[in-house]
């Protein structure tokens, strides 16, 4: 009964979803769902961008395998999230990397610690043994280096996120909806869809629980946290003309060290989550781009929590110049990773509080 | 599960008081039901509804496209399955052991009282005893022999909506056994679904809504029931049974495009075509007898104010039989046709019971230690016809019942 292609099994089994209807109330997906009478590739990809895979329906379906219907909502939907990824990535070409994303990670972390360590042996001004951040690394060529990928990489992310609120045929002044968007911010911020009204989620295993949902936060928050750490610095270099390193108990410091501390346990966590789930609801041919977006943030969050403890030491000038090979591999393959879930999935969430808030009824089927 | 209730709850509107919900079922049931417990099930609904939330059940608003019963039926969260896996979980937790792939094929019963019973365990019989015995086994709707034997021939063009396990092996040992039985064979909750349905556990999908929204004809190509009788949620339960009397159990439920969207969505795309006769055809049926049909019935319509969601003034005069409610000339192109099959949801004939469960043997009365809960003894309570979510109802009080008194009993 099964279909290969994810977008006519998506139809096929949504529609059976539709006559039932008895997962409504788990998930923002049944509700969107009903909304509709058809699905076609768009509002497939907007409902699968929609599901955060908490496999609840799929425990209570009475047409789950072995049923002969054979219904499998979280796996189907996430099989057509990773197809949506491929299609809305800038640049194309570039977007051809998703079913390959791990090979590609390492690839890019291989060439971007090469060409640190290389960079760092040839270049002028570099010196390892420099007791000082910008004695090794001059302050203008990290700068100038990381502004330039992180202006691509926001880039290749908006332009992807256009490119999906394009395909859901909505304008910018939607996207613009202060209520929408406050609502959507305000799932995002609690991860509300994987908290189930105080439950959590049936993941890794059929029995409840807020795991995903806490290791999720620690990797979120962290990242923010490590975000601002560096945004304080940027203005303490510039505004203040304060330089790094800056001390234990210094605003970057702290921020960076809890973000750091959040990006060591959360990736941790959800990798460790990964490998104990119930593997009939996942998309294995995923796990790669998954574990390989957790291992950068980890590998990331260890170099730099070692980078603060040993920088008094001879260690400071080897450890950062790996630091920033890594977080300069993590950057490049944030438009073409994992990461950008957290985007599409954003968008999906506004929409659905857009037609909630529209209030439409249900539409009349075209056939 | 259709509950009692005196003010509104997290999930249900308004009130449902005890008169009323007794008044439903005597009107179904035509008064073939058993007042003390039916009285029973109707006032343990509300207090079941804590008990199940403590085991881990959870409740949801009426679904969206369901009409008319957002009052009376609190719907579960993820609906039969996430209830029964809800506690299967909690009897874990309190240690109960399930022997899974396990049959029992024999009742070793003396002087109307269990003694032991044989049961096979992945294919191999085994001896079990206990000081009582719980049947909560089901009905017989899955037995398509015991079905041919109450409706004859008519039951191979039956689809049955659950498990096909429900094959009411231990019914028939009780009876065999001196169990007195209630109910008549032919008696069950059938709904007319759609034809295209697997012949077993198609499930709630299966349903279609449309009935009251057009007309149904029989593959005569003519009408022979008011469709639009009585809100839908009151008359689904009757279609089972009025398809199930036509020829070869089938009919054919035609709208036009004016009330597209206008019901559940049905799982099976409808048979669709841009002319009566072209529609009959693709459905098989006479050409010209389903267009005079239409034709008398578009002539027949009495214009009114539609609206599906009360029992409005769209009906027909001079047509027999007439369309009570929401009937609208069928004429704006495409056209499109459902066909329908009785769809068996559970059947009534079971054990006679008493309000503490005890099963009530034709020597020895209810005194033994047998107990019965659930569609096994859904017949003293629903002699016939069908109350939304009733069905659920009786099993979880009756189930709780039976639990408490077995226990007491085996103590």
């Amino acid at each position: 009964m099964q279909l290969a292609d994810p977008i006519q099994e998506g139809a096929r089994i949504l529609t059976i979803c539709n006559a039932c209807r008895y997962c409504e109330g788990y998930c923002a997906v049944f509700p969107a769902m009903e909304r509709r009478l058809n699905f076609p590739e768009a509002d497939l990809n907007y409902l699968a961008n929609l599901c955060h895979q908490c496999a609840e329906c799929f425990y209570a379906c009475q047409y789950a395998p072995p049923h002969e219907f054979a219904v499998n909502v979280p796996k189907t939907l996430a099989e057509i999230r990773a197809q949506s990824y491929q299609k809305y990535a800038w640049p194309r070409p570039l977007g051809s990397a998703f079913p390959h994303t791990a090979r590609w990670a390492g690839y890019i972390l291989a060439i971007c610690l090469i060409v640190s360590v290389v960079a760092m042996a040839m270049l002028p001004g570099m010196d390892i043994a420099s007791g000082d951040f910008y004695g090794v690394v001059p302050h203008g060529v990290m700068a100038g280096l990381y502004s330039a990928v992180s202006v691509f990489v926001v880039l290749a992310l908006l332009i992807g996120v256009g490119r999906c609120w394009r395909e859901w045929k909505k304008g910018l002044a939607e996207l613009a909806t202060p209520a929408a968007l406050g609502s959507a911010t305000k799932d995002v911020l609690r991860l509300r869809y994987l908290d189930n009204t105080g439950a959590g989620c049936t993941y890794p295993r059929e029995q409840d629980s807020q795991s995903r949902r806490w290791f999720h936060h620690f990797t979120f928050y962290g990242f923010l946290l490590c975000f601002a750490a560096t945004s304080v610095a940027a203005v303490y270099h510039y505004l203040f003309g304060w330089r790094a390193p800056y001390g234990y108990f210094s605003l970057p410091v702290i921020l960076g060290t809890a973000g750091g501390i959040g990006l060591l346990i959360g990736p941790a966590g959800l990798y460790w989550l990964k490998q104990h789930r119930d593997p009939s609801i996942a998309d294995a041919k995923q796990d790669g781009m998954d574990v390989s977006f957790l291992t950068l943030l980890f590998l990331t969050s260890i170099t730099g929590v070692l980078l603060l403890a040993l920088r008094q030491t001879l260690a400071m000038g080897p450890l950062l110049v790996i630091h920033l090979g890594i977080v300069l591999a993590l950057f490049l393959t944030l438009p073409y990773g994992k990461f950008v879930h957290g985007f599409y999935r954003s968008a999906a969430l506004v929409r659905y509080a857009l037609e909630r808030l529209a209030g439409e009824p249900p539409k009349p089927p075209s056939s | 599960m259709r509950c009692l209730h005196d003010a509104p709850t997290e999930v249900l509107t308004e009130s449902y008081p005890e008169e009323e919900y007794f008044a439903d079922l005597l009107r179904v049931t035509g008064g073939q039901t058993s007042e003390q417990l039916a009285r029973m099930a109707i006032r343990q609904s509300y207090e079941s509804n804590a008990w199940m939330k403590r085991h881990g059940v959870r409740f949801q608003h009426s679904l969206g496209g369901t009409l008319h019963l957002g009052r009376t039926n609190a719907f579960f969260l993820g609906g039969g399955k996430a209830l029964v896996n809800a506690y299967y979980a909690a009897a874990a937790r309190l240690g109960v052991r399930i022997f899974y792939n396990a049959e029992v094929v024999g009742l070793n019963i003396a002087g109307g009282t269990f003694e032991s019973g044989t049961v096979l365990l992945d294919g191999e019989p085994a001896e079990f005893r206990a000081k009582s015995l719980v049947v909560a086994s089901g009905g017989f709707e899955s037995n398509l022999d015991w079905l041919k034997e109450a409706w004859g021939d008519a039951a191979d063009n039956f689809i049955i909506r659950g498990t096909p396990y429900n094959k009411g092996t231990v019914l028939r040992l009780l009876l065999d056994q001196g169990a007195e039985q209630i109910g008549d064979a032919t008696q069950c909750h059938a709904v007319a679904i759609d034809g295209r349905a697997p012949k077993f556990d198609g499930g709630i999908v299966t349903r279609l809504d449309c009935v009251p929204l057009g007309i149904v004809v029989n593959e005569r190509g003519e009408r022979f029931y008011d469709e639009g009788e009585d809100l839908w949620p009151k008359r689904y339960a009757i279609w089972g049974r009025l398809v199930a009397q036509q020829p070869n159990q089938i009919a054919y439920s035609i709208i036009d495009s004016k009330v597209v969207g206008k019901f559940m969505p049905s799982v099976f795309p409808p048979i669709q075509a841009g002319s009566i006769a072209e529609l009959a055809g693709a459905l098989g049926l006479p050409r010209d007898k389903v267009e005079c049909t239409i034709n008398q019935f578009n002539r027949s319509v009495i214009a009114g104010n539609f609206d599906h969601n009360i029992l409005d003034d769209c009906r027909t005069e001079g047509l027999t039989p007439p369309k009570s409610h929401w009937a609208q000339t069928i004429e704006r192109t495409p056209f499109f046709g459902y066909p329908l099959r009785p769809g068996i949801t559970f059947t009534y004939l079971g054990v006679k019971v008493d309000e503490k469960t005890r099963v009530f043997m034709k020597e020895s009365g209810a005194r033994g230690n047998i107990f019965a809960a659930g569609e096994i003894m859904a017949g003293n309570i629903l002699g016939k016809g069908y109350l939304a979510g009733i069905g659920m109802t009786i099993g979880t009080v009756f189930g709780r019942i039976a639990g408490k008194e077995a226990a007491g009993a085996a103590r």
